[in-house]
């Protein structure tokens, strides 16, 4: 550790750590000599990128495999206007490079999948998390106990956020719970609605980002307690915190006391995405926009409904019958089951569960899913409709 | 009289409501109350052999019931009871 030096200019750039007693030089030794991974350049990964490269973690990779849009910028302060478009791994390595010339970063335009996910973790002393689904969660957290590497995790929903840090081998080797150790099963697919559906306030992951970067360098540096086996829970609406304590499960797969997982598995079937795979379900029946279009235009005598919520039905709509999702078996009399009904909600899928829902309850036989709902609408057919 | 914390993603089963009170002497009884004064919670909260969904935490204080008594687990006044989904932000 000792051999890691530091420009004249790095000395002075890192002043405000170096004059902390608890922290000092050795503290920014060890950050200089750490590599981190972080997963997702999303809401979490705008603070995370930021503060990790500001204290100066000698080697941050960054993976992502989706392009900055207009949407993410109430949340991923890490991009502008300018940067739409673009991948965000390179839009994300632009700005920090910027902000710290004296740290290496190296960019994964790509998804983080069983198949790489081994090869591209492996030369990291630790993960952060900061995706955004449940296979990936799984993902990450198997390939860091694989690699006995710690997982430094931030989640977030509308105003609600949680933090720990699972996988952490303390100085005698004990090693601290994981993912599955708190979360054995992943909630079914459509439960736990995602940002997209149930949105998030802007500001909740740079609250919970910039936590989670503190936990990475407290882990990198061994200052202070880090949150092993404690799950932090902010709740930004009434300002409520707590921390929880989590337990190992004797019954975990990985880690437990009969480990049957020895590798990395498929995690799209193992969170119930097997059916879904390519958005489409074998038993609901689709029909694009410009078929729907093309019915209303040739005065087709069909039903539209629209299981949205009545605050999305304001901000546009295409003046379908607005049945919210939850009110749908109340409503099932007003549901014709002779003509074709279309039903439609902000992207297909919570009008496909409807339809799978009716189909399976009541035995209807005449719905259509609208392929791609009102923002495929939006997109070919009333460019004036917003798309939210 | 226990306290049940809803998480968000769950409010929208209780009218809302982050916090209800409920009486009952073990974690068990207090979410089956729950369950029963806002019916759209229960397929949530319990699987259909009725035992609780296992994709959900139930933490008694800042104790994950499985390393007390699960839902025998008793309780008293001023108790507050937990309910933590999984969440994951962004996409599905």
């Amino acid at each position: 550790m000792s051999d890691i030096k530091f420009s004249k200019e790095e000395l002075e750039r890192y002043s405000r750590h170096l004059i902390i007693p608890e922290f000092n030089i050795k503290g920014q030794r060890k950050l200089k000599a750490a590599s981190v991974l972080v997963i997702g350049t999303g809401g979490l990964g705008a603070p995370l990128l930021q503060y990790l490269s500001a204290a100066g973690v000698g080697t941050i990779g960054i993976v992502d495999f989706d392009v900055v849009e207009d949407s993410n910028l109430q949340r991923q302060v890490l991009f502008t206007q300018a940067d739409i478009g673009r991948p965000k791994v390179e839009a994300a390595k632009e700005r920090i490079a910027a902000q710290n010339p004296h740290i290496q970063i190296n960019t994964y335009n790509t998804t983080f999948t069983s198949e790489n996910a081994v090869e591209i973790a492996k030369d990291y002393d630790v993960i952060a998390d900061g995706t955004d689904n449940f296979p990936t969660r799984y993902l990450v957290n198997d390939v860091s106990v694989l690699l006995k590497i710690p997982n430094v995790y931030a989640s977030i929903f509308r105003f609600e956020g949680q933090v720990t840090v699972f996988n952490y081998i303390d100085a005698h080797g004990n090693v601290g719970p994981n993912y599955r150790d708190l979360f054995p099963s992943p909630p079914p697919p459509g439960l736990v609605p995602s940002c997209a559906e149930g949105g998030v306030i802007g500001v909740l992951p740079g609250i919970l980002g910039s936590l989670q970067a503190n936990e990475v360098i407290k882990v990198i540096t061994g200052v202070g307690d880090n949150l092993s086996g404690k799950l932090f829970l902010f709740d930004a609406l009434n300002f409520e915190t707590r921390t929880l304590k989590i337990e190992k499960d004797p019954e975990n797969p990985l880690t437990g006391e009969n480990p049957t997982l020895t590798e990395l598995i498929d995690y799209e079937q193992f969170c119930g995405f097997g059916i879904e795979k390519n958005g489409e379900r074998e038993n609901v029946k689709e029909i694009d926009v410009n078929t729907l279009d093309n019915w209303l235009k040739g005065d087709e005598d069909l039903q539209l409904i629209d299981v949205r919520e009545p605050f999305e039905y304001e901000i546009a709509n295409i003046d379908a019958q607005l049945i919210p999702q939850g009110d749908i078996l109340e409503h099932v009399e007003e549901i014709s089951s002779k003509h074709k009904v279309v039903i439609h909600c902000r992207s297909g899928k919570r009008s496909a569960d409807v339809i799978e829902l009716l189909q399976d309850k009541y035995g209807f036989q005449n719905l259509y899913n609208l392929k791609g709902g009102i923002l495929a609408w939006a997109e070919e057919i009333d460019q004036s409709l917003p798309k939210y | 009289m226990a306290t049940i914390i809803i998480p968000t993603p769950l409010r929208k089963f209780t009218d809302n409501k982050a916090k209800i009170e409920t009486s009952g002497s073990t974690v068990g009884e207090s979410i089956t109350q729950l369950a029963e004064l806002h019916p759209d919670l229960s397929k949530h909260l319990f699987q259909q052999c009725g035992k609780l969904q296992n994709f959900l935490k139930i933490y008694l204080g800042d104790r994950d019931i499985k390393a007390l008594n699960n839902e025998e687990t008793p309780i008293s006044e001023q108790d507050v009871i937990s309910i933590i989904p999984a969440i994951a932000g962004g996409k599905l």
